[in-house]
């Protein structure tokens, strides 16, 4: 061990070990490209990692404990917190999760502003990764370039439901508010502007960037059998060249109505899976202007109609003394979901975000499993580091896109 | 009387129930799914119970048998991925653990949940050497349930410190943590000795005394450092600028209608 003084000052996060000539070097969790509250220790041979250990738990909140305590609807904000980049994709799959269970479809407005929302909120979380991981990479410009755009859909957001990162935007049985005026006006002025910005500006700085290129290309390989046995979904599993996208192939909400591309890549490196997030944000700005026209032609009605479950309309709560008795019921104890269990995965930004529900048939709800993509990449981090140099670390721990609220729950 | 608290199952219960309220099922559908069939037949006796519940193909199997059944699912069924694993606290009821495997067919596009009762104490096999996914999910869940796992290549606490006491997701553990989540700073900083002379009022960092004019900036009512104001606040005048707005002018500021 080290024998600090003033000629050697002691370095809490470094540990020499002379007679294997390897070095134990701790990363994290306070570090800026962690993404988070990441603790990594490397074992170093020279440059070169020996042995990677990921360490996390910094940010756990026991999210899933809090689930059995709270009613179903009182949990929904906290799902804000898992994946607090894109936060409506939280609401969305724990709000499907539990409609899955009661047997309740949300009416067809709602669900296209719930449409538009997840896509919007998968650009930002797109955003959030081009603009950290060449940050990260160091090409600090493309940050500033992406944060712009990312306030002007956080600013979009803020115009729906009034919060710019814990959104709560979505209700158990539908949304709480329709679109305010000039929405969709701003909605597609948007899409044009980052599909322009996708094009000539990121795509301009980094898809033919020698240096770009040099630090991600055949960094952070994985094969497709790994990408598949460690959990890896989303963009981390399109990357190695599975054609797997859960919007495609267990379709849910309007998907299987629009019209879209699921992009692959069988680069299997960083480099890859940077494409498929550039390639990713033009296809959300494609089914969002499919889904303009389509909410034009729907009916007004935004929660839907499951007295048991879900209370009615304001107007109706103060005008009718059954819809009063039944949402004082439903404030007050909760609603109780049938007995059962129910597991619903959905497409977040960073992969499968899928809520296992077990139901006792109490207004708590029995047990609340959250199977967070975060959580499966991190995990892959240990394989996927080792035998790689110190400079690609940040670079792989970036590709991977994890974000902690949903690592540590 | 006090209230009557279960000590098995501290979590939060509805405070009122309808008596002769049953709660319905989730219905459990027989296995029609021709894919699902070959599944069933592929596992044969080792599954005890096979149904569909909301579209996925649920199958009951003895805890002994997990390895063998999930062999099975990935070599001849194609379920190459295993999406989630955890458990369920079932030890007030029947003093047993329900554990369950979500497998995923990236081919077919199917989902199987595979479900087995662990008597509490025993240990389950790992299923690491199949699904490197399970790495993390088993730690996870020895970490919140303290279920061991035989052959896991590296079975420690992931989410909670390796010193923790307990395992926060049994039914048994309150919410708001036991004694040893209390005192779990003060004890590791200062050793248990210090919880008497620290007490339970000071124990918390975040606590805000009202009275403290060393720590707290008092907004509005503003002391001298350090002053004794346990008695009384003395009422202290303050003179905020007046220039702050002084040049505003309505007319050549504009404001904006709509986004640029």
């Amino acid at each position: 061990m080290q024998v600090a003084n003033k000629l050697s000052p002691f370095f809490e996060n470094l540990n020499f070990e002379r007679d294997d000539n390897t070095m134990v070097i701790n990363f994290g969790p306070q570090h800026p490209s962690a993404h988070g509250q990441l603790r990594l220790v490397l074992e170093l041979d020279g440059e070169q990692v020996v042995k990677a250990y990921p360490d996390i738990g910094y940010l756990h909140r026991g999210i899933e404990k809090m689930a059995e305590n709270m009613t179903y609807n009182e949990f929904l904000p906290t799902t804000d917190r898992l994946d607090y980049m894109a936060a409506t994709s939280n609401n969305y799959a724990y709000a499907l999760a539990v409609e899955k269970l009661i047997g309740v479809e949300a009416p067809r407005r709602a669900q296209v502003i719930r449409t538009i929302l997840l896509e919007l909120n998968r650009v930002i979380g797109h955003l959030f990764f081009v603009a950290t991981h060449a940050l990260d990479v160091g090409a600090m410009s493309v940050f500033l370039y992406a944060f712009r755009e990312r306030e002007f859909a956080m600013d979009l957001m803020e115009d729906y439901c009034g919060a710019r990162l814990t959104h709560s935007a979505v209700r158990i049985g539908g949304v709480p508010l329709d679109l305010p005026k000039n929405w969709l006006e701003n909605a597609a002025a948007f899409c044009d502007k980052v599909d322009y910005e996708v094009e000539h500006t990121y795509g301009a700085l980094l898809n033919e960037n020698r240096i770009w290129k040099m630090r991600l290309e055949d960094v952070g390989v994985i094969s497709a059998e790994d990408a598949l046995s460690w959990g890896c979904t989303g963009i981390m599993l399109r990357g190695s060249g599975v054609k797997w996208d859960i919007r495609k192939e267990e379709p849910y909400e309007l998907y299987p109505e629009l019209d879209f591309d699921i992009p692959t890549s069988d680069r299997c490196d960083s480099y890859g899976r940077f494409m498929l997030y550039m390639e990713e944000m033009k296809q959300s700005t494609r089914i969002i202007r499919q889904l303009i026209p389509m909410y034009k032609e729907t009916e007004p009605q935004l929660m839907a109609h499951a007295p048991q479950y879900i209370s009615a309309p304001k107007e109706e709560i103060m005008t009718q003394n059954y819809a009063l008795m039944q949402h004082f019921v439903l404030v007050t104890q909760g609603m109780r979901p049938p007995k059962g269990e129910v597991y619903v995965p959905t497409e977040s930004s960073k992969g499968e975000l899928g809520f296992y529900i077990k139901s006792e048939g109490e207004p708590y709800a029995y047990r609340l499993k959250c199977r967070a993509p975060s959580f499966f990449h991190t995990g892959l981090l240990q394989e996927l580091l080792v035998g790689t140099y110190i400079a690609d670390v940040v670079t792989i721990i970036g590709t991977t896109n994890i974000v902690f609220g949903e690592v540590d729950r | 009387m006090r209230k009557y608290v279960p000590k098995d199952n501290v979590q939060a219960k509805s405070y009122y129930t309808d008596r002769f309220w049953v709660a319905p099922r989730v219905p459990r559908e027989k296995v029609e799914d021709p894919h699902f069939k070959a599944v069933t037949k592929t596992i044969g006796k080792l599954a005890k119970e096979s149904y569909v519940e909301i579209g996925q193909l649920v199958l009951h199997i003895d805890a002994t048998d997990n390895f063998a059944v999930m062999k099975a699912l990935k070599e001849k069924c194609g379920y190459t991925q295993c999406s989630e694993q955890s458990a369920v606290d079932y030890l007030a009821k029947d003093n047993e653990f329900e554990l369950f495997w979500q497998l995923l067919n990236v081919t077919e596009a199917k989902r199987v949940r595979v479900v087995c009762r662990l008597a509490n104490g025993a240990a389950i096999e790992s299923i690491e050497p199949l699904f490197k996914s399970a790495n993390f999910a088993e730690r996870e869940m020895f970490d919140m349930f303290g279920i061991k796992v035989n052959n896991h290549p590296f079975l420690k606490r992931i989410l909670m410190p390796d010193d923790w006491e307990g395992h926060p997701l049994l039914k048994t553990y309150p919410l708001h943590g036991d004694e040893f989540a209390a005192w779990y700073e003060v004890d590791k900083i200062f050793g248990k000795e210090y919880r008497d002379i620290i007490g339970p009022e000071n124990r918390d960092p975040a606590k805000v005394d009202r009275h403290d004019t060393k720590r707290f900036s008092r907004v509005g009512y503003e002391v001298p450092f350090g002053a004794d104001i346990s008695e009384g606040e003395t009422e202290t005048e303050i003179e905020y600028s007046e220039t702050l707005l002084v040049n505003y002018n309505k007319k050549e500021s504009k404001q904006l209608d709509e986004r640029r």
